[in-house]
């Protein structure tokens, strides 16, 4: 297909209105490129050449050499076949790019001269095209592409398609704890999901993630992304929130960290609980400090550190970093199973009973009021957790990393157990029993050792010596 | 708290920056007397005396190398282009002296250079141009593009801030045209951050500055088609917060890049070039560019609609990814 262009006589300055023809450097039939010098003119300001205006084959020349002609006279004509390509063109305005289609399975001829990308092929008849997600996402799943139905352009398989296909994940199952395989300790069965108030690993609390310095950008953008209101069939979606998020990252890391084994040990608290009712409100009157059951296990715990200090160490590559500070952390739940956080009684190993009950008291408020600084939560070198006044007896807590132990101080039951007297007789008395579970990182500390410091523990308990806390 | 235009969002972080910190000065043809081209620095030679808010030769290169050399001797200046097509005169500075001197010296160049950027009013080709693609080419430099007037506030002062040669696009035909609601009180907004403009699942559009807003009403017109599309606004370009991108690429596996800047080799090309390369096995569809025909910005409207991204350039890209 043939189209002409037109050479015309150009305006040579505002006020020139002819020109003349001065040489043809090409005769008709001659071919000629675009740009290349077609003829030359003169006028009254200037002579100059004149460029053809497109590439092809000179057609007819309407001026012959040394005529005079007006502005704008047709001088001759280029004829301009499929291999010549058209003059300069305003550069189009962009729209929408041309997407090569990709082939048609039902069309005989292929694939198109310019696909942009070749089939991936996984089988079939090869001619529907595979993008590199569908292709991926194929791989993975064992499924071939061209069994799937297509809804994409010209019947391809899109993401979504295989997507629907290959049907929702299905439910996780639960995590195990990693058990090294020399443990001496016997290894609880998994609770996993049963466990409720297992509350274990603490997370980075919303305050001391990079938090932007300006606040609004981040809630607005928040504020884009709803949760789905109500229920959908038989679902409800709720979006996890930041600090649910960083829960879910620090457990599974967590996981996957350390030789998670759980030791428990059975305590009798008679004796702390009688002493707690004798001091507790003299305690109260004198310091303005509440005790509980847990700062008594809190105290007796830092003693038993001093022996044991492995528990309270840190595993660097193939080290362990003893420690000559307690930085006993206390799990603490928030309402409505928001989450738990972990505030940190600095130097615990400084402050007697009442010292102890101050400071934790006062960590648990603020972290209830969400008051916590981001140093209230950092530098933990042990973790302490009390299910027990939800009623469990039994736990296999998630260690904080980077710490190597975690205590549960599970409930306080009344049980019928065999007290053994001075002379060996047995009776059966009445107990206030509570176990304490232990989970370790058994890379570091062995069944052995972590038993032997719950037995150490468990003394401290039962054999609490009133004058520990007067001073 | 309070609905602020862009302008006086920019206007009140540059008053609110410069009343905490002494070292801040300004400098610009006309900001003093006049109070400015577009009138952001109205009242502050008044308020700030002749010392800090200073009417300047007209001279880009003088205005942007005594920046530096004020910088160098520990002040915090902030340099007015009166157009961001101006700044072309003071290039050589910039991207010889200020962008290399602390990698030559270990001299950090604190200054903030002001960009009035953009088109869209028939401004012309000398009035209406985006400076990002060239400099995004320049390494040292950090390319601040704010979309909305909270993040002008809060990205004029974090500029002022940064210890590197920011350059700080203010897109003019926002100024007036945009508001939004903005915190009353002095704050910073961290660079290299990427915001979601708005969620979707079908169709993600990487955009930046005034773009933004043309991507949300292509958005809002594509909702009654059924077309969910993501907007993310990227704040700047340098750092470029490409984890962002990589979250919404993954999520919908479609990619449009759209910026007002010309098309070839604006930096919308590199970010569809990345995309390409390092997600490649996200993509569902080629990635596309939706940007400024290769010409200059035509004054008379008409042409300039042809040539600048509308609306419905966007909402027609859309359309193809989503059907591809």
């Amino acid at each position: 297909m043939t189209t002409t262009v037109d050479v015309v006589m150009p305006q040579m300055g505002v006020s020139v209105s002819e020109g003349t023809v001065s040489r043809w450097l090409k005769a008709e039939g001659e071919r000629i490129e675009k740009d290349e010098t077609l003829l030359e003119i003169s006028t009254d300001k200037v002579d100059t050449e004149l460029p053809s205006p497109a590439s092809g084959v000179v057609g007819r020349i309407f001026t012959p050499e040394g005529d005079t002609v007006d502005v704008g006279t047709k001088l001759a004509e280029i004829l301009v076949g499929d291999a010549g390509t058209v003059g300069p063109q305003v550069a189009a305005p962009v729209v929408a790019p041309v997407l090569p289609p990709p082939p048609a399975s039902n069309n005989g001829s292929g694939v198109p001269g310019d696909a942009v990308v070749a089939p991936t092929s996984a089988g079939g008849d090869g001619a529907r095209f595979v993008s590199p997600v569908v292709a991926r996402i194929a791989a993975q799943h064992g499924v071939d592409p061209a069994a799937v139905p297509g809804t994409g352009s010209g019947g391809r398989v899109t993401k979504k398609d295989i997507l629907g296909f290959i049907g929702p994940p299905p439910v996780a199952a639960p995590v195990a704890s990693t058990v090294a395989s020399s443990v001496a300790a016997p290894v609880p069965a998994v609770a996993a999901a049963a466990a409720p108030p297992a509350p274990a690993v603490a997370p980075t609390p919303t305050a001391a993630a990079p938090a932007p310095t300006h606040q609004l950008t981040d809630a607005t953008a928040a504020a884009m992304v709803q949760p789905i209101p109500g229920f959908t069939g038989d679902e409800r979606v709720v979006n996890f929130t930041t600090m649910r998020k960083a829960i879910a990252r620090h457990m599974i890391e967590s996981v996957r960290t350390s030789a998670h084994v759980t030791s428990t040990m059975e305590v009798d608290m008679t004796r702390i609980v009688k002493m707690r009712t004798q001091v507790k409100d003299e305690i109260a009157n004198t310091w303005g400090v509440k005790v509980t059951f847990t700062h008594f296990v809190m105290r007796a715990l830092i003693d038993a550190i001093a022996h044991w200090p492995l528990v309270n160490a840190e595993i660097r590559g193939e080290s362990a970093v003893i420690k000559s500070f307690v930085n006993l952390g206390v799990a603490v739940a928030l309402d409505g199973g928001e989450g738990l956080i972990v505030p940190v009684v600095k130097n615990a190993e400084e402050k007697n009973l009442v010292g102890i009950a101050r400071a934790a008291n006062d960590l648990a408020d603020r972290a209830r009021r969400k008051q916590l600084s981001p140093d209230d939560v950092a530098g933990g070198t042990i973790t302490l957790t009390n299910p027990g006044i939800y009623g469990a007896v039994h736990g296999t807590p998630i260690l904080n990393q980077p710490q190597v132990a975690i205590l549960d101080t599970e409930a306080i039951v009344k049980r019928p157990v065999v007290l053994t007297d001075a002379e060996g007789s047995d009776t059966i008395a009445i107990r206030s029993m509570m176990n304490l579970c232990m989970s370790y990182d058994h890379r570091l500390i062995d069944g052995a050792y972590a038993v032997q410091f719950l037995a150490h523990l468990k003394r401290n308990l039962q054999e609490w010596d009133l004058s520990r806390f007067a001073g | 708290m309070a609905e602020k235009t862009y302008l006086q969002a920019i206007s009140d972080g540059l008053r609110q920056e410069m009343e905490r910190d002494e070292r801040v000065f300004l400098i610009g043809q006309d900001i003093g007397v006049f109070g400015g081209a577009f009138k952001v620095t109205q009242g502050f030679q008044e308020q700030f005396g002749e010392r800090r808010v200073i009417d300047a030769p007209l001279s880009e290169t003088a205005i942007v190398a005594g920046c530096t050399g004020a910088a160098i001797v520990g002040m915090r200046p902030v340099a007015e282009m009166q157009f961001c097509d101006f700044v072309s005169c003071a290039w050589d500075h910039i991207t010889t002296v200020a962008a290399k001197q602390h990698y030559r010296a270990g001299t950090p160049i604190p200054i903030t250079v002001r960009l009035p950027c953009g088109g869209g009013f028939s401004g012309g080709p000398f009035h209406s141009q985006m400076y990002d693609g060239y400099f995004a080419h320049c390494p040292g430099l950090v390319l601040a593009l704010p979309a909305t007037p909270e993040d002008a506030k809060g990205m004029i002062v974090e500029a002022i801030r940064n210890p590197n040669p920011v350059l700080f696009f203010e897109h003019k035909n926002l100024y007036r045209r945009i508001k939004g609601e903005v915190p009353d009180q002095l704050y910073n907004t961290p660079f290299g951050k990427a915001r979601v403009a708005r969620a979707g699942s079908d169709v993600t559009i990487v955009t930046w500055s005034a773009m933004v807003w043309t991507a949300l009403d292509a958005a809002r017109a594509l909702e009654g088609e059924g077309i969910d599309v993501e907007v993310l606004d990227l704040r700047t370009i340098a750092p470029l917060d490409f984890a962002a991108i990589v979250a919404s690429v993954q999520k919908t596996s479609k990619a449009i890049v759209l910026y007002e800047d010309t098309k070839t080799a604006g930096f919308g090309a590199e970010i569809g070039s990345r995309i390409a390369e390092e997600l490649f096995e996200q993509l569902d569809a080629p990635v596309m560019r939706v940007a400024s025909a290769d010409v200059p910005i035509p004054f008379s409207p008409v042409l300039e609609r042809e040539v600048l991204p509308q609306v419905a350039d966007v909402v027609e890209a859309a359309r193809t990814m989503n059907a591809y």
